[in-house]
């Protein structure tokens, strides 16, 4: 059971999270100006590293803010980041 | 009309030496939406006599209490019957962007007290109750086996515990279930 | 039989039964100690090959004993060697699979949660005197320990510990540990699972007469201190499964801790000098040690020391001496033992064989807590190595053996531990311990021989060095590969005892160093757990959550059965007496097509959405236009998410400029609020917007039917009810039956409806005051599904599946052309959503007006099935039987479904497919003629 820093509540077991997948994956300025293709890699594709990962949690169980954190996906140990 | 019914109207409380356990009904339930730093902030702070608490896990009394459930949310807690509180706060922050909801009934409390609250709680809380850590005055959203709670503890060795009605009779069997073998003693 | 046990031996006398013999034992015995002093070797049969075995160690790393208990409960898979003896104990051995109670287990087991600044894992001799320095510091420390008793290894070994004895000296450290507020001590607590940021999950067998059987405790330490201690290492010689085989280190611990003696007459095979210590204590409990082999050369010393005094005097050493063969007696236990060496071959009569292959640290929790072992060449041992969390390692477990090193490893790692914590240890006393020096150990894995079939890598899975050397031969490389090739390591003990000697084979057989190979990965559980244990208190009522409304305790009282929607509990259906479910179903049906019905709509997800841009922000996850709602009025409303699939609906009803209630599905109340938060938060952080669950602070009654105007007249006589005043889709404030209330005129029926929302606290009373009207049926969630479907209104995640767009569904009505964009509003225009062959939402009409089609079914072109592959055109979503078609009907997915309307297609439901015609999915009153009354 992992502990998740939530930068309001303090560290908490992660069944308390929600994942969110990759962090700054912006929601287009104008959809409607990409090409299918440009939209299926924002829609479909993302990034599966192994090691340093910036990634979005929110912490359903308690303050329900999103947050973005930095982990390594190999060891499972987290960098502090600013917030969401 | 009938009598008001509230979600453990049919729980039997446990009032024994080591553990007490006991629904507070029909308390008035207001969520607070605002910025902590506005002025409307300030003015629902003077309104409600007592300053929204901005360190996240406390919450500050007064004549009401007033919990940290999220850096720009609060949940009022006032004595039952306090239906013109939400008008007052908002005439009190008018034109200011602020989100006041009433949530009476949205949650029922659990009042928990007694030398064995904690080892109750235990059976189903991950957090640190341990009062080095969760003193009084601290507060937490969390869960508790497998229900989402408001838990705050209160002097000695009492904790409220806020639960959403429909979970209500599920977490009210929980505890029952789980003090049998605190009420041996 | 005779009793093999030491003389003195007294206690009180526990009657058991094994293999359907009777046999006494002693309180305090476990049952493997009962059956030794029984004189019971071959204790079970080898599953596979019908090997006689016997017990090999005595605690939770025995390999063999594995018995069923049958009375008073059954269950399987228990290890003789850690049962604890009680009267009246009913078992038999297993030779591989148990059996599983044909019964409800009446025990009860739970869980707690548990915070410590120290954890000590293991309450032999460095694991005391780590949790009591950790203690004397005020940190919160918990000491768990898989035993009955405190004192890990000492009764085994009889040593003394500041002049008392051990056993004395570890209670007096319970003691201590006792007057400490912040101390806490667990015994029969065995800590199994070591996972991230140190939480440790440990299971408690608890005393007769606890409140539970067995406790799970999840263990958050801020620090934790590893003493587990370490297990004596077999070696693969010809014939090392027979009964009276055993770990000398065993032998010690049954005649010290137990008063049983595991033989008569004893050959010592071993590699270091531990194996000495026991060949004395069993000496001067009796039993005759007919020669050692050492297989050191250089153990020439040792030899002389022996022959001085003490009661191995006279006892004959063979240096550099393997054990080559073991001699059968009728029951296939040991007779006698073959040595080999520089003396030559000799044959030996003898019924035990004590072995002693070196010491394994027991480094399981360790590993498993991310950290890495590495390979000692003097200890030949694997020891933790850099450690990946806030844990240290003392004593055994980490290779110091001698009693005075473990006290002073423990002393000091327990004083670290707890300074680490933040906490001030004062000055502690390290316990006083003899020092011994001992002579460098030798290293033997295996006996060398021409035939492997009987050297035994693995007793439970019966795997030979032969097996293992097939393996490699066959080309594996890997211990994690022969280890799925061979079995080897993957029986209920996980191969505490012959892993790191299966692993020497392999490098052994390879060629390479057994350091550069390492072992295979140690995994939780690091001894077998019950699944009752970890199911604990989830069991029953209280296996999930049930959501119940405010008017749950009338649907009970009144005969409702309930539908389970996600957690939630919601009326199905009121039999009256004698109606099955169709029956009820269309009686409820007809009512609120001709009458007035009541359904509790409670459980739909409601969500308070204020401020300045509200409009705006609904409008962005709306597919529909929000904004130019007008305060006082409600729209129907579907959201999609970015991939433009429907993702769920409802209804929006403007409650002033700034603030909307949007409902949700059921089961979606959560994930909607979520979805709202993640795009406000990480999106849209400039919208001035806040939203607010008030879910479960409404009580919602549906009231549906061509005279539910009449109905709500009579109950809110303020209220002006007539169609020009309370037009459709318009809410209004009124008391309903006296409460105050917030009327809608919504219809998920196509009837003339509304749905009455008060304070839930007042829910119960609504209700009653509206059916006590006498005029109208309760009806359920089953009746609500028949009336939607005759309209053709879709449940999203029943009629969809997240596949789905709304012009899918035919509402691209719903759809706004007029926005810049919305979620999902660009994946509409992509090439896949708009191919003619999607799966449309159409109606199906048996043409059999009784067949029922079940849901789920797959639909095909043609009235024969054709060689598979067989191409689906879709599926059933909804099927039922309507009152008012006065038939069945059903709606379906269909591969361009609308441009089949009037065609026939076919359901294959296990005999010939059964024609359908597929319809328009909205099949009753098309023309929306009833919604006004």
């Amino acid at each position: 059971m992992l502990l998740i820093p939530c930068p309001w509540c303090g560290p908490r077991d992660e069944a308390e999270f929600h994942y969110g997948g990759q962090a700054h994956v912006a929601y287009p300025a104008d959809p409607a100006a990409l090409s299918d293709e440009e939209w299926a890699r924002y829609l479909f594709f993302r990034d599966n590293p192994k090691g340093r990962f910036a990634e979005r949690w929110s912490h359903t169980a308690g303050c329900r803010r999103w947050f973005t954190l930095t982990r390594d996906t190999a060891t499972g140990v987290f960098e502090s980041e600013a917030g969401a | 009309m009938a009598e008001r019914l509230s979600p453990l109207a049919g729980f039997e409380p446990v009032s024994a030496e080591s553990l007490r356990i006991e629904e507070i009904p029909f308390l008035t339930q207001l969520d607070v939406r605002v910025d902590p730093k506005s002025r409307a902030a300030a003015e629902i702070g003077l309104a409600l006599g007592v300053p929204l608490p901005t360190e996240p896990g406390t919450y500050a009394s007064g004549d009401c209490d007033v919990l940290w459930t999220g850096p720009d949310e609060w949940l009022v807690l006032a004595p039952p019957g306090a239906e013109g509180l939400e008008g007052r706060l908002r005439e009190a922050c008018a034109g200011a962007h602020v989100g006041i909801t009433d949530v009476s009934a949205q949650r029922t409390a659990v009042l928990v007290d007694g030398p064995r609250s904690r080892d109750l709680l235990a059976h189903g809380c991950a957090l640190d109750l341990h009062p080095r850590v969760f003193g009084p005055g601290r507060c937490a959203q969390t869960v508790l086996a497998r229900a989402q709670v408001v838990l705050a503890a209160r002097e000695g060795d009492a904790f409220m515990i806020l639960v959403r009605s429909s979970f209500a009779g599920y977490l009210g069997a929980w505890l029952l279930d789980a003090a049998a073998e605190h009420l041996l003693d | 039989m005779t009793s093999r046990r030491r003389e003195g031996v007294a206690g009180e006398t526990l009657r058991f039964r094994y293999d359907g013999r009777d046999y006494e034992g002693l309180r305090g015995d476990t049952l493997a100690a009962a059956l030794l002093a029984n004189g019971v070797r071959a204790v079970v049969r080898s599953g596979g090959l019908g090997r006689p075995r016997g017990i090999y160690a005595s605690w939770t790393e025995e390999p063999n004993a594995l018995v069923q208990i049958e009375e008073p409960f059954p269950e399987p898979m228990l290890q003789a060697t850690t049962v604890e003896l009680y009267d009246g104990l009913v078992a038999t051995g297993l030779g591989g699979r148990g059996r599983l109670a044909d019964r409800p287990d009446p025990a009860r087991y739970d869980a707690v949660h548990a915070h410590c600044d120290v954890l000590v894992v293991g309450a032999g001799p460095a694991g005391l005197a780590a949790a009591t320095a950790a203690a004397a510091s005020g940190a919160r420390v918990i000491l768990a320990d898989d035993r009955p008793a405190a004192g890990g290894c000492l009764p085994d070994t009889g040593e003394t510990v500041d002049g008392v004895s051990g056993t004395t000296w570890a209670a007096g450290m319970l003691a201590e540990l006792a007057g400490r507020p912040e101390a806490r001590v667990l015994p029969r607590t065995t800590v199994f699972g070591y996972y991230d940021d140190n939480y440790l999950v440990a299971v408690e067998r608890r005393e007769e007469g606890a409140a539970s059987r067995e406790r799970i405790w999840r263990i958050r330490a801020r620090r934790v201190v590893l003493a587990t201690g370490a297990h004596e290492r077999p070696i693969a010689f010809a014939g090392n499964d027979r009964p009276g085989v055993m770990l000398a280190g065993a032998a010690r611990a049954y005649a010290n801790r137990y008063g049983v003696l595991a033989g008569r007459r004893a050959v010592v095979f071993t590699t270091g000098d531990g194996a000495y210590d026991a060949a004395r204590d069993l000496a001067a409990a009796g039993v005759e040690i007919a020669a050692v082999a050492d297989v050191r050369r250089d153990a020439h010393a040792l030899d002389e020391a022996l022959a001085v005094a003490g009661p191995l005097a006279g006892t004959e050493v063979l240096t550099g001496h393997v054990v080559t063969g073991v001699g059968s007696a009728p029951d296939g236990s040991v007779a006698s033992v073959t040595v080999s060496g520089p003396s030559g071959e000799r044959e030996i009569e003898a019924d035990l064989l004590l072995v002693s292959g070196g010491w394994n640290p027991v480094v399981h929790l360790f590993s498993q807590s991310g950290g890495a072992l590495r390979f000692d060449e003097e200890l030949h041992a694997f020891v933790p190595g850099e450690a990946a969390q806030a844990v240290e390692v003392a004593g055994a477990a980490r290779g110091v053996y001698t009693l005075a090193g473990c006290l002073e490893d423990g002393v000091a790692t327990g004083t670290r531990a707890a300074e680490a914590a933040g906490f001030r240890v004062p000055p502690h006393p390290v316990p006083a311990a003899e020092r011994v020096t001992a002579l460098p150990s030798g290293r033997l894995w295996l006996v060398p021989a021409d035939d492997y079939e009987t050297h035994f890598v693995d007793l439970q899975r019966e795997v030979t060095v032969a097996d293992v050397m097939r393996a490699t031969g066959a080309g594996l490389r890997s211990v994690e590969h022969v280890k799925r090739y061979t079995t080897a390591g993957t029986a209920h003990d996980q191969g505490k005892l012959f892993g790191v000697l299966t692993s020497a084979v392999v490098a052994h057989a390879t060629g390479v160093e057994i350091g550069d190979l390492g072992t295979t990965t140690f995994r939780a559980p690091y001894a077998p757990v019950s699944f009752a244990a970890l199911a604990g208190r989830d069991r029953g009522m209280l296996h999930d959550p049930v959501r119940v409304t405010s008017l749950h305790g009338w649907h009970a009282a009144h005969g409702a059965l309930f539908e389970n929607v996600g957690q939630w509990k919601r009326p199905w259906y009121y039999p009256r007496p004698g109606e099955d479910m169709e029956t009820a179903v269309l009686r409820e049906c007809r009512a609120v097509r001709e009458g007035a019905g009541a359904m509790d709509a409670s459980t739909l997800g409601k969500i308070d959405v204020q401020g300045p841009d509200a409009a705006e922000f609904l409008d962005r996850l709306y597919t529909n236009m929000m904004s130019t709602l007008k305060v006082g009025a409600i729209r129907y409303g579907v959201m999609c998410r970015a991939d433009g699939m429907v993702f769920d609906d409802g209804t929006v009803m403007r409650l002033a400029e700034d603030r909307f209630l949007a409902t949700t599905t059921t089961g979606n109340a959560a994930a909607v609020l979520d979805w709202m938060e993640e795009w406000l938060q990480t999106e849209w952080p400039s919208l001035r917007v806040y939203c607010t669950s008030v879910t479960e602070h409404w009580a919602t009654v549906a009231l549906a039917g061509p005279r539910s105007r009449e109905v709500l007249a009579g109950l809110a006589p303020g209220l002006a009810v007539d169609a020009a005043s309370f037009p459709f889709m318009t809410w209004r404030d009124a008391e309903v039956a006296g409460i105050p209330a917030r009327v809608c005129r919504i219809s998920f029926s196509g009837e003339l409806a509304y749905e009455i929302n008060v304070n839930a606290w007042d829910g119960l009373a609504l209700w009653e005051a509206v059916v006590g009207t006498g005029v109208v049926t309760p009806y359920g969630t089953e009746t609500m599904h028949v009336l939607r479907a005759e309209k053709g209104y879709p449940i999203i995640g029943q009629d969809t599946d997240g596949t789905v767009t709304p012009a899918d569904l035919g509402m691209d009505w719903v759809v706004s052309k007029k926005k810049a964009d919305f979620v999902g509003k660009r994946s509409h225009a992509r090439a896949d959503t708009s191919r003619p062959d999607r799966k449309h939402l159409v109606g199906l009409l048996p043409e059999d007006p009784g067949l029922l089609l079940p849901e789920g079914a797959h639909l095909v072109a043609t009235s024969r099935l054709p060689e598979p592959p067989v191409r689906a055109l879709g599926h059933v979503t909804s099927s039922y039987r309507s009152a008012a078609l006065g038939r069945t009907f059903a709606l379906a997915l269909v591969s361009g479904g609308r441009e089949r309307i009037g065609e026939r297609l076919y359901v294959p439901l296990g005999g010939d497919p059964v024609p359908v015609t597929v319809t328009h999915h909205v099949l009753y009153d098309p023309e929306g003629a009833r919604r006004d009354g």
